[in-house]
């Protein structure tokens, strides 16, 4: 497989992820920005979103305050904020089409409609589209292109590339998404086990789709210890940090069979998995969650980097 | 008012190739034309084939319109078409191989020498070199108007990267998806061999120093040129690897592909980009979408490249005028597709004629194409036609006039019911070991009632094209 088509595949995969992701970091903030705050009129944790999603420096160039109204534009349909949904779905788009032939049919399909159809959108008038209907058709849409290159794709170098390429970003996004809990929590200490928190890490674990998932795991009282445990040890949850680390791993080895040979790649997702599956809850807790999280968001860009050496550059021999 | 030949009906009558058809359109109400056109469009841009235009802004998503009603030839008529269409290719490619060799064709004195070695196309980098089984265009695409039943003219030819033959195989597609019950009433032959015969084509011009299965690629300027979608649909089809001039590299006298893998050996190029743009240290130094030293892996016998660079020498509309005499002078014999009679301003007296008579003449530049920069008198209002003027006296050169043609035209769908209008071919010849044509091509249609102009950049649009099995 060209080099080239490898880096397309695995960037499509990234962008369906992160255009997900910001889908979600939007349905937090709406969520959170409907609580009356501890003083008078609503909490805002825009701001933080913003931090979280990496474009609080764009957005305050362009808009300057954080209005809700003006981030939800920036975050869904501002074509100069290169995290902004459209602009990740114009792009898994256009990777599509330059690798038309390493995919099938239904996978361009779905990223083709995906497009079109937000293209759509982005005509209408902003007053005519509710934030929730907005990030349920993100879901709905990054399910079908997920559906789509599950059910129809040859189980070749191709199809580990994609899944290399979601695993990595959702590995990033997952803790980055935990990280804005982080910031919320920040400037009121003093807040941790009140109904308030609480609340807030619903609207987290809710924003992952996961809060059913999670009451059915752990049961009980929401913790923060329990819900970092879900979102980074936990096996069982699908966008855990050791989940996406492990499907990492094992994409990269299937790759390593299917080349004979194996190289830093491998090895660098080895000992992440490793040292991971070692962690308990209370040595995230110990580092401090923020620490630990900003630790592996550097890790998981250097296993990027390894990967795009090893295969997405033509280099390698 | 001139009388223009209706492919379907003459004086009166319903020609035979298009009896099946006459049912069909009469059993088809409107609402379920607009249904099917619609369908059609959404099966087009959910394919994604669209056509963007250079220099026109706008929808780089634009659909080249479509239109259902098929073009049909008789069994009989394509059989004569074929044996020109293949003449003429034989004939291109043995003047290719003359003029960059001993150039016999120029000492007869059939063509003057000027015409070719000065010619822009004419590739001094490849002077003596032969490329495999002495083949230098290996897809020549020829443009066909036709004026009567028997009545065909050659247009121009296409000796380098004719495009277009994606939509051959998609309207055929999609025309077969929407109305299969058309396809079980008529026997029409199957265009869809396109794709094999290409492969073994470019795989039979495999250079001498490959000693394996060749191993193709199709060779892209990128997304973003507007015919990205069939170069990417050709790779698919052929089973063979898309790669932009940063794949490749030269190393030891070959050309590699960068691949997950490590490097991999390339043998076969089918390039789909200028001759300027393949090797930055052989033509245009500011290339970025070539592949520096190509050329000399090229003369090295290390990889065939198809078409050959230089081959555009033989489709320059100056060179056009003396295909006909090629065919005589390689080939001896007569042509069996006749050229449009063609006046060239670079000589006193023509351009003396073509003055005169601006207001019934089709002007075109020499080197242009795409419909751009050409003067259809009968259709141009008189301050046009004074503008084109000093255009043409300022540099007689550069234009060559015809006379207008009376286009034939084919039923075609419009607002209000079916129309006539008008129609041109492009059929794809394949030269390699044997020269292969797949029964059909390309039909343009001018979709504007009463336009001669079918380029898809001034909304033209694209029909089926069937031959009849007989």
């Amino acid at each position: 497989m060209l080099s080239r088509t490898a880096e397309n595949l695995f960037w499509i995969a990234r962008y369906i992820e992160r255009a997900e992701t910001t889908a979600r970091l939007l349905e937090v903030g709406a969520r959170i920005a409907l609580m009356p705050s501890a003083g008078h009129g609503y909490r805002s944790e825009w701001e933080s979103l913003l931090l979280a999603s990496g474009t609080s420096e764009g957005f305050a160039t362009k808009y300057g305050d954080p209005v809700q109204r003006n981030i939800e534009s920036y975050l869904f349909f501002d074509r100069d904020n290169p995290s902004s949904v459209i602009s990740c779905i114009h792009a898994a788009r256009e990777n599509a089409r330059i690798v038309r032939t390493a995919i099938t049919a239904q996978v361009w399909d779905a990223l083709n409609t995906t497009y079109q159809e937000i293209k759509l959108l982005e005509r209408k008038p902003r007053s005519e589209l509710e934030l929730t209907d907005l990030t349920d058709w993100v879901m709905r849409q990054t399910a079908m292109v997920r559906g789509a290159i599950e059910a129809t794709l040859l189980r070749n170098e191709g199809y580990h590339f994609l899944n290399i390429g979601f695993a990595l970003e959702r590995a990033d996004n997952t803790a980055r998404l935990l990280d804005v809990k982080y910031y919320v929590l920040l400037p009121a200490v003093d807040m941790i086990g009140s109904a308030l928190d609480n609340y807030q890490w619903q609207v987290l674990l809710r924003a992952l789709s996961v809060h059913r998932a999670f009451h059915w795991a752990y049961g009980g009282e929401i913790t923060a210890a329990k819900i970092a445990h879900f979102l980074t040890l936990n096996r069982q949850c699908p966008r855990a940090l050791i989940t996406s680390l492990e499907a990492a791993m094992v994409h990269l080895d299937a790759l390593a069979r299917e080349y004979n040979a194996s190289g830093p790649a491998q090895r660098r997702a080895r000992a992440l998995v490793g040292d991971i599956a070692e962690t308990r809850v209370e040595d995230i807790f110990d580092e401090g969650l923020h620490e630990f999280l900003n630790r592996y968001i550097r890790e998981v860009g250097a296993l990027s980097v390894l990967v795009h050496d090893a295969y997405l550059s033509g280099e390698a021999r | 008012m001139t009388d223009y030949f209706n492919e379907m009906f003459e004086s009166g009558q319903t020609r035979p190739p298009y009896a099946q058809l006459e049912d069909w359109t009469r059993a088809m109400p409107a609402e379920l034309r607009q249904m099917k056109q619609a369908e059609a469009e959404a099966l087009f841009r959910r394919i994604g084939i669209t056509f963007a235009v250079y220099g026109e802004g706008g929808d780089p998503d634009r659909l080249i319109p479509f239109d259902m009603f098929p073009r049909v030839f008789a069994q009989s008529e394509w059989r004569r078409l074929e044996r020109g269409i293949k003449q003429r290719a034989r004939a291109l490619n043995a003047f290719l191989l003359d003029v960059y060799g001993r150039g016999e064709i120029i000492r007869a004195g059939r063509i003057p020498a000027r015409l070719v070695y000065q010619n822009e196309a004419y590739e001094q980098a490849v002077v003596g070199f032969a490329p495999p089984r002495g083949i230098y265009s290996h897809i020549v695409g020829i443009d066909l108007v036709r004026t009567g039943p028997d009545q065909f003219y050659v247009l121009e030819d296409n000796c380098r990267t004719p495009s277009g033959v994606s939509y051959m195989l998609e309207n055929r597609e999609i025309m077969m998806r929407m109305f299969p019950q058309l396809f079980r009433e008529n026997r029409i032959e199957p265009v869809d061999g396109y794709a094999g015969l290409l492969r073994r084509t470019l795989a039979s011009v495999a250079p001498v120093k490959c000693e394996r299965d060749p191993t193709i690629v199709i060779l892209t300027p990128g997304h973003f040129n507007s015919a990205y979608y069939e170069h990417s649909f050709l790779a698919d089809l052929m089973g063979v690897e898309l790669v932009e001039g940063a794949d490749l590299f030269v190393e030891g006298g070959f050309v590699w592909m960068r691949t997950t893998r490590g490097p991999k050996k390339v043998d076969v190029i089918y390039r789909r980009l200028d001759d300027a743009f393949l090797d930055p240290l052989c033509f245009r130094p500011d290339s970025m979408l070539g592949v520096a030293g190509l050329m000399d892996v090229y003369r090295s016998g290390g990889v065939t490249i198809a078409s050959a660079p230089g081959a555009g020498v033989a489709d320059d509309k100056a060179i056009y005028t003396f295909v006909p005499e090629m065919i005589r002078f390689y080939l001896g014999e007569e042509p069996i597709l006749e050229n449009v009679p063609t006046w060239q301003c670079a000589k006193g007296d023509e351009l003396k004629y073509v003055l005169e008579h601006l207001p019934e003449l089709v002007v075109k530049e020499v080197h242009g194409s795409g419909g751009y920069g050409m003067l259809v008198g009968p259709k141009a209002t008189r301050e046009q036609i004074e503008a084109f003027r000093h255009k043409i006296i300022a540099d007689p050169d550069n234009y060559i006039a015809q006379p207008t043609l009376a286009l034939s035209t084919t039923p075609t769908f419009v607002e209000e019911g079916v129309a006539p209008r008008h129609v041109d071919l492009r059929p794809f010849c394949l030269v390699g070991e044997r020269i292969e044509l797949v029964p059909g091509g390309l039909t343009r249609v001018a979709l504007t009632e009463g336009s001669l102009v079918v380029n898809s950049s001034q909304g033209g649009g694209v029909k089926d094209t069937w031959v009849l099995a007989e």
